[in-house]
């Protein structure tokens, strides 16, 4: 019975973002205010249909329903609760299902926060935003309806694979999909503005925090997600070049170029056609990822319950939105006017440099994912197209982008005076210099590109410490005057400044852990040790253990460094029975120099186990600098400047230090 | 300096960037792009030995065994007409199976024996890397839904 009601409320919500998505457009080319009001109401209501309809699954999965095909499928009675709620999303027709509730969720925001938006403007947002809304509930309804009856019920369901029986699942997909799906509201604006034909400050002030918020969560989706990797065995460690990966990381880089051309339209009125473009395009890669990740067209790790015939239809709908849009942006951008006048030494200049560098970056990455496609479809044989050729290619267009970014972040609007800003630099250029020094004395030449890479770091991060030591002319004057400025500083020079530092951190962790990573494998007695990265591990045998719903085998590694005990590592090798698969779970030990990571493997003659164990220096850094990203974009977010609705209001001080 | 040449100075830069990126691509794709093989293939196709190959079919029923050292593994991918013995140093993914799909990648050593720094298995039931599915199925072993 809920299950249908979940069925019935899903109809319900395709026909009113049908009624959202036609509607308030004519409306707004009538100029009837009746009729854009519906958009506002529609979206509301809208979301809270898709909600009730997930609210059914979730119920669904909670109780374990297995007259519900897809709970019979993928849950079992004695799943942990928190896999139970998670296994919501954890098949395909759930996740879709999660995609359109965020999806509503985004639509109801606008309803519920733009009453300051122009009228016409709000509609035709909230009727392109319905557009979408439909042709995903259409997507789900007509191919993979999660409210499918089985007669008869099985008395058991088969469980969920135990590899995303984990806390990652919960937190992983959910993170992401606000960050996918929140591009659609920088498209539904950029659309909304075609049609209206104007683009102003105003505008961009709308995008702005929309699509900050849309960063910060596709930035940590993508920290924790690979994170899971690192973790998980089998998934090619924190970042494999995985189609899968690349998927999430192509909507990410459009993204963070959409983030910092939407300044230059805010702050000076210029780059407008361009911005516009990025949001299209970064929706547009956003779909194109659930595409590949949903057909299953390309070789993945990361690759479950793919079905093609579910991917024609992704792949209809991401030709339709990004054909029409950009259809839209061909006949209607030339008649947007350019603003504000710059020279190429500017922070604009910067930032056109910054997009450049981020979008061909990015097309790099779409090209190596999808040319095994292209290939294939000429003949050319079936390849991969791994690590090797990512590096060679993405890194040397990031290494200018990461250089560029401390100075652009010091240079002035409109004329800026590059030797000035390379001379008050100088610390960061001190720094980076000796930090390359010290590696190539400690390390020796043959780690000379990992030194650069760790140079590029101190130069990130010293360089935004410098840039907020100008700001408040710290060492310049008395402290409490540079501590007064500080607290006037607007919020988005400091979370420019900490995304900008953390980016610094990340490149430290990718650099060290792998460059310096220790990996012994060996056949390890009760009684062995082996040492690594400082410490040393004893074996001291695999004993059986039990958990809720599987059964498997512990190995104990006592780790000490120094003589002094630190901990016990317990990898572990799980049988589910209920799946009928087995996992394994590495031991691990995190700590802030680095991580130790344990893996049990088959046991040999006397007692005996293979065992693999691993020393990744700073690894942790990476999630950090990823997460210390996302807080920036937070921070930034908090800006009253962006604050969604607040009157543009800030003291003199403050607008004086924020130009 | 007027819009006009502002305009035209970034398209330069973006231009350049390009022809950097292309250069890099092409580059790359020429060294570092791996091409798939099935046994089959190996057999008529006779790739050069020492580049990096991926090889994928079907773990051969009994072949999985531990070489002396105990750490290193072997086993037998097959698409049924032929086979070849891939040697890997390291922990197996969770789902590998004897008899089920596999993808793995790296070179081959002395004596004919792939070794492979790379093994991919399938995740669950209904995946099978899509170029394994294709050359099983064109070798009449496995008759997978179409296209998948």
């Amino acid at each position: 019975m809920i299950a249908e009601a979940g069925q019935f409320a899903l109809i319900l919500a395709f026909v009113i973002a049908l009624v959202q998505g036609t509607i308030p457009l004519a409306g707004a080319a009538k100029n009837n205010s009746r009729l854009m009001a519906l958009a506002g109401t529609s979206a509301a209501v809208q979301f809270l249909c898709v909600l009730a309809s997930f609210g059914c699954l979730m119920h669904a999965f909670i109780v374990s329903d297995f007259s519900v095909s897809n709970v019979a499928q993928n849950s079992h009675t004695l799943k942990p609760m928190l896999y139970k709620i998670s296994g919501v999303w954890g098949n395909h027709e759930g996740s879709m299902l999660l995609w359109v509730t965020i999806l509503a969720l985004f639509g109801m925001a606008v309803a519920a926060f733009g009453n300051n938006l122009p009228d016409s403007l709000r509609a035709r947002v909230l009727a392109i935003q319905g557009l979408i809304g439909a042709a995903f509930i259409a997507f789900i309804l007509f191919t993979s309806n999660p409210f499918l009856r089985l007669d008869p019920a099985p008395l058991q369901g088969n469980g969920l694979n135990p590899i995303l029986q984990d806390p990652g699942l919960a937190f992983h997909p959910p993170f992401l999909y606000l960050g996918y799906v929140g591009f659609s509201m920088a498209f539904s604006f950029a659309v909304a503005a075609l049609i209206e034909g104007r683009v102003d400050p105003a505008w961009a002030r709308w995008v702005r925090p929309w699509t900050l918020a849309a960063w910060c969560a596709l930035t940590a989706g993508i920290a924790l997600g690979s994170w899971w990797a690192y973790y998980e065995l089998g998934w090619g460690g924190w970042w494999f070049w995985d189609p899968v990966e690349n998927a999430s990381f192509i909507p990410w880089l459009v993204g963070t170029a959409l983030l910092h051309s939407a300044i230059v339209v805010e702050k000076r009125d210029a780059l407008k056609s361009w911005t516009i473009l990025l949001a299209i395009l970064a929706f547009s890669m956003s779909l194109l990822g659930t595409f590949l990740v949903r057909s299953g067209v390309l070789t993945s790790v990361h690759a479950f319950a793919t079905d093609p015939e579910r991917g024609v239809f992704i792949l209809a709908l991401f030709l339709a939105v990004t054909g029409g849009a950009l259809t839209l942006y061909a006949i209607r951008a030339p008649s947007l006017k350019g603003g504000g006048l710059f020279a190429p030494i500017s922070r604009e200049g910067a930032l056109v440099l910054n997009n450049l560098l981020l979008t061909t970056g990015a097309a790099v990455v779409l090209l190596g994912t999808l040319y095994p496609l292209i290939l294939d479809a000429v003949g050319g044989g079936k390849v991969s197209v791994g690590a090797p050729f990512f590096n060679a290619t993405f890194v040397p267009l990031m290494v200018p982008a990461l250089l560029a970014c401390t100075v652009g972040a010091m240079l002035s609007w409109k004329r800026a005076d590059l030797a000035g800003v390379l001379g008050r630099l100088k610390a960061a250029a001190l720094a980076a210099l000796f930090v390359v020094l010290l590696i190539v004395w400690r390390k020796g030449t043959g780690d000379v590109l990992a030194a650069l890479a760790l140079g590029v770091a101190a130069w990130l991060i010293v360089g935004s410490a410098v840039e907020i030591a100008e700001r408040i002319a710290l060492f310049r004057g008395p402290l409490t005057q540079s501590l007064s400025r500080a607290a006037g500083l607007p919020r988005a020079a400091w979370g420019m400044a900490v995304a900008h530092g953390a980016l610094g951190i990340l490149v430290i962790g990718i650099t060290a852990s792998s460059a310096w990573r220790v990996e012994m494998i060996q056949l390890m007695k009760p009684g062995e040790t082996v040492s690594a990265g400082g410490y040393t591990l004893t074996f001291s045998g695999a004993v059986p253990i039990k958990g809720p719903n599987y059964e498997g085998i512990q190995g104990q590694f006592t780790v000490t460094r120094d003589g002094n005990e630190v901990t016990v590592l317990r990898p572990e090798k799980r049988r589910y029975p209920a799946e009928g698969d087995s996992t394994t779970e590495a031991g691990i030990l995190t700590t802030i120099g680095g991580d130790l990571y344990a893996v049990l493997g088959d046991p040999s003659e006397n007692e005996a186990w293979s065992t693999r164990i691993y020393f990744n220096p700073l690894v942790a850094w990476i999630w950090a600098g990823a997460l210390f990203m996302a807080l920036g974009g937070m921070i930034s977010l908090t800006d009253r400047r962006l604050r969604v609705g607040a009157p543009k209001r800030a003291s003199k001080h403050a607008v004086a230090s924020a130009e | 300096m007027t819009r006009k040449q502002r305009r035209m100075s970034f398209i330069l830069v973006g231009l350049a960037l390009l022809a950097t990126a292309a250069a890099l691509v092409l580059s790359a794709l020429s060294d570092s792009i791996v091409y798939f093989y099935s046994p089959t293939d190996l057999v008529e196709k006779k790739p050069k030995l020492d580049q990096r190959l991926r090889i994928g079919g079907l773990v051969k029923e009994g072949s999985r065994s531990y070489a002396p050292d105990g750490v290193t593994i072997r086993f037998v991918v097959t698409d049924t007409a032929n086979d070849v013995t891939v040697s890997y140093k390291g922990v197996l993914p969770d789902l590998f199976r004897e008899g089920q799909g596999v993808a793995t990648e790296g070179r081959f050593g002395p004596g004919g024996v792939f070794v492979a720094d790379e093994v991919l298995a399938k995740h669950d039931e209904n995946y099978m890397p899509p170029e394994v599915a294709e050359s099983l199925r064109k070798s009449g072993v496995w008759k997978g839904k179409e296209g998948q």
